[in-house]
């Protein structure tokens, strides 16, 4: 596998690879020091158009615990304010000599042209509302960890599902593994068309948290008001939100998840993001992990893990 | 210097005929016949001698963005194209919206390897807020009005343009797409925008306003043009109002009934294009409308632009395409229509609407031709096209029928598939 851009290019089966190969990785992660020189020599760099404090750290600490050589291009400090084409940039990068480029940006689209330019491999950090691939493979195999597997399992995702590319990158994985996945949302806040897309639809979030096993929660973004996609804030939580009083209809053992940052008091409530079944701090642990997983498999050599 | 097309057939409306066309130093048609002389003889074997094409809808990009077009590069990749007339639009910086620039605009178009008209904006600035001088305008052979880029979105504003037209003998062209359905929308809006993650807009937000200007076009008598209709939604709108009689005419792109959303999985801003590229059911009903009368005119929406402009992200890149060069050979071979039909929706009826006089083939008229090899293979290189833009969505497309000579005003532009100039 050359790039990673999306959930699509991995399909069952190099989802599965992944998701075994981070089982090491976590591992790895465990030991006292927990670095392996698997990537010793190869460099790695992150081109971030869109602030993303997590997403970038968490790349990095996984370059890093493979012992791969990082760098870091921050829009904001860099030609890009002068005016360079994201072309120029990107060649500029790779003229240095980089193995791979770990790519966010506001526009859908842009890891596929920067794909097309370069020779490195190019890892999809988030585009526009598209795709986040590395997002859902650590929810895949946080599921996996806490539930055994995908199969069969019923997931509701729940909220700005239109512009989310964590929902789209999840509904393609999720269903890859065998999940039945419910979208919950009001229709202001669903894709216009969902055509090709292998899931239920549901307005009534009550109805949906007494069957799910999963309920993931998207972030709701505040300026949604302002394109009247919603009434108000109010009347989202009190819809669409997990409630203190709505998440007593969740059965035992069902996970509540969410990619972060949480709005709490929008989309979750404060007591329910630190209930014991909602598994968000460990979403974000195991995404260095499957970060790891994913850049072994883009750059090293034949090989074991180390 | 005289001219003879030898060995074609003539195609135009009044039927088929195996002729030989004299041109004469005068720049008309001296004759048509058998076995006519000239000092230059063009081959014509093969071939079908046409009545040159009429292109309602170019972006000449000249004056303002000189860089993506001008009026000589773009009347060079018409004339290659087989057109011998083009409408150049008015959404040019500035915009031509005065005298002055319709003066510079047609002085640039004297020069060129075709005849340059000029469609004039309908508002100043193409702002949407006051009435440009259409009676000077019209005084300078301005037929048709239009923002094109932009519809007119305030209907009062709309019907006295349409009111204050009707007195002269002009025609407004619309580029229908309601602004408030359309905002932010890079994409046709359904399956893919959805996929995709791109931000659509719905078919409806253009046959609103298709819809609202049959409407003011009743209430005021005015004649008024659809530009570029891209829906299904749309052309039955339109069809509708022909059948009730109303003064309507409308063009439609080749790419509108060539391409559909799907091309934009690539996620290459060369198939962004406003209107957007649609649904196959979209596509389908654009060829029914040409086929059956509704549309009158297949229309380029030639649309230059620097690489560098088309190499942004989806979402910042500019619309367009271009379509001079590739519009007749797209035409031939996706619409399944005789040659006269597609003739007629290149050439003739487009010209009607524009006020152009291009006429059948015979002694006397302006000798305004172009000569098609309608068997001819090739494949579109975006290196080797005329025009000074490469944004072709075709690049690599094996097409079949070319041009092989052009003759606008007497002159032959182009010959053997080389301009002459």
């Amino acid at each position: 596998m050359k790039h990673l851009l999306s959930i699509a290019d991995l399909g069952r089966d190099g989802i599965e690879e992944v998701l075994d190969l981070t089982d090491k990785f976590v591992e790895v992660s465990e030991r006292r020091i927990p670095k392996v020189p698997t990537l010793r020599g190869r460099t790695v760099v992150s081109l971030f158009y869109e602030d993303s404090t997590r997403t970038r750290l968490s790349f990095e600490t996984a370059a890093k615990r493979l012992s791969a050589d990082t760098m870091n291009f921050s829009v904001g400090t860099s030609s890009v304010k002068k005016g360079e084409s994201l072309r120029d940039t990107v060649e500029t990068i790779e003229a240095m000599g980089v193995d791979a480029v770990v790519v966010r940006h506001g526009s859908s689209g842009v890891p596929w042209q920067v794909a097309n330019w370069v020779d490195a491999s190019v890892i999809n950090a988030g585009d526009g509302w598209h795709e986040h691939p590395t997002q859902a493979l650590l929810d895949c195999y946080t599921i996996r960890e806490r539930l055994g597997s995908l199969a069969d399992k019923r997931i509701a995702i729940v909220g700005d599902i239109k512009h989310s590319r964590v929902a789209r990158s999840d509904v393609l994985a999720f269903t890859a593994l065998g999940a039945e996945v419910t979208l919950v949302a009001p229709p202001t806040l669903l894709p216009p068309s969902l055509e090709g897309w292998p899931v239920e639809v549901s307005h009534d979030f009550d109805d949906v948290l007494r069957k799910v096993d999963v309920v993931y929660l998207l972030r709701m973004q505040r300026e949604r008001m302002t394109e009247a996609l919603l009434p108000s804030l109010r009347e989202y939580t009190a819809t669409y939100g997990l409630t203190r009083d709505r998440y007593r209809l969740l059965g035992d053992g069902a996970l509540v998840m969410h990619p972060g940052p949480m709005n709490r008091g929008v989309e979750i409530a404060a007591e329910v993001a630190d209930a014991p079944n909602a598994v968000i701090t460990r979403q974000v642990a195991n995404g260095v992990a499957v970060r790891m997983a994913v850049l072994f498999l883009l750059l090293a050599a034949e090989g074991d893990v180390a | 210097m005289t001219t003879v097309l030898k060995g074609g057939e003539i195609v135009d409306e009044t039927g088929r005929r195996r002729a030989d066309v004299l041109i004469g130093d005068d720049g008309l048609i001296a004759a048509v016949g058998d076995d006519l002389d000239a000092a230059l003889v063009l081959d014509c074997g093969g071939c079908v001698i046409s009545p040159g094409l009429v292109d309602l809808h170019t972006h000449l990009r000249e004056p303002g963005r000189e860089e993506a077009e001008t009026v000589e590069s773009g009347s060079r990749a018409a004339a290659l194209g087989g057109y011998t007339t083009v409408v150049a639009m008015p959404n040019t910086e500035p915009a031509i919206d005065s005298a002055s620039v319709v003066r510079e605009v047609l002085e640039l178009g004297a020069k060129a390897l075709c005849d340059v008209r000029v469609a004039a904006a309908i508002t100043v600035g193409r702002k949407g807020e006051q009435l440009v001088p259409m009676a000077e305008l019209a005084a300078l052979g301005v037929r048709l009005f239009t923002d094109d880029g932009a519809g007119v979105q305030d209907s009062r504003l709309m019907r006295r343009a349409l009111e204050y037209a009707s007195a002269l003998g002009v025609t407004l062209a619309q580029h229908c797409e309601d602004a408030g359905l359309s905002q932010g929308a890079h994409m046709h809006e359904g399956e893919w925008s959805s996929r995709l993650g791109i931000p659509g807009m719905p078919a409806e937000a253009e046959e609103l306003m298709v819809h609202r200007d049959i409407v003011l076009g009743r209430l005021t008598g005015a004649p008024v043009h659809f530009l570029h209709l891209s829906t299904a939604g749309s052309v039955e709108l339109v069809r509708q109002a022909k059948a009730n009689g109303l003064r309507v005419t409308a063009e439609a792109a080749p790419h509108h009934f060539t391409l559909t959303h799907a091309e934009v999985a690539s996620y290459d801003p060369v198939f962004k294009v406003n209107p957007p590229l649609r649904g196959a059911a979209d596509v389908e009903a654009v060829k029914a409308g040409l086929a059956d009368g509704t549309i009158d005119a297949i229309a380029t929406d030639h649309a230059p632009h620097p690489q560098e402009a088309k190499e942004a992200p989806f979402d910042e890149a500019p619309c367009g395409m271009l379509g001079l060069e590739t519009a007749l050979s797209l035409a031939l071979t996706q619409l399944d229509l005789p040659i006269e039909r597609v003739l007629a929706l290149l050439s003739w009826q487009p010209a009607r609407i524009a006020g152009v006089d291009t006429g059948p083939i015979e002694a006397g008229r302006r000798a305004n031709v172009c000569v098609i090899d309608p068997t001819l293979l090739w494949t579109v290189d975006p290196m080797r096209l005329a025009s000074r833009s490469r944004n072709t969505p075709y690049a690599g497309r094996a097409m079949t029928g070319k041009v092989r000579h052009t003759i606008c005003k007497g002159e032959p532009v182009v010959v053997d598939g080389e301009a002459q100039r």
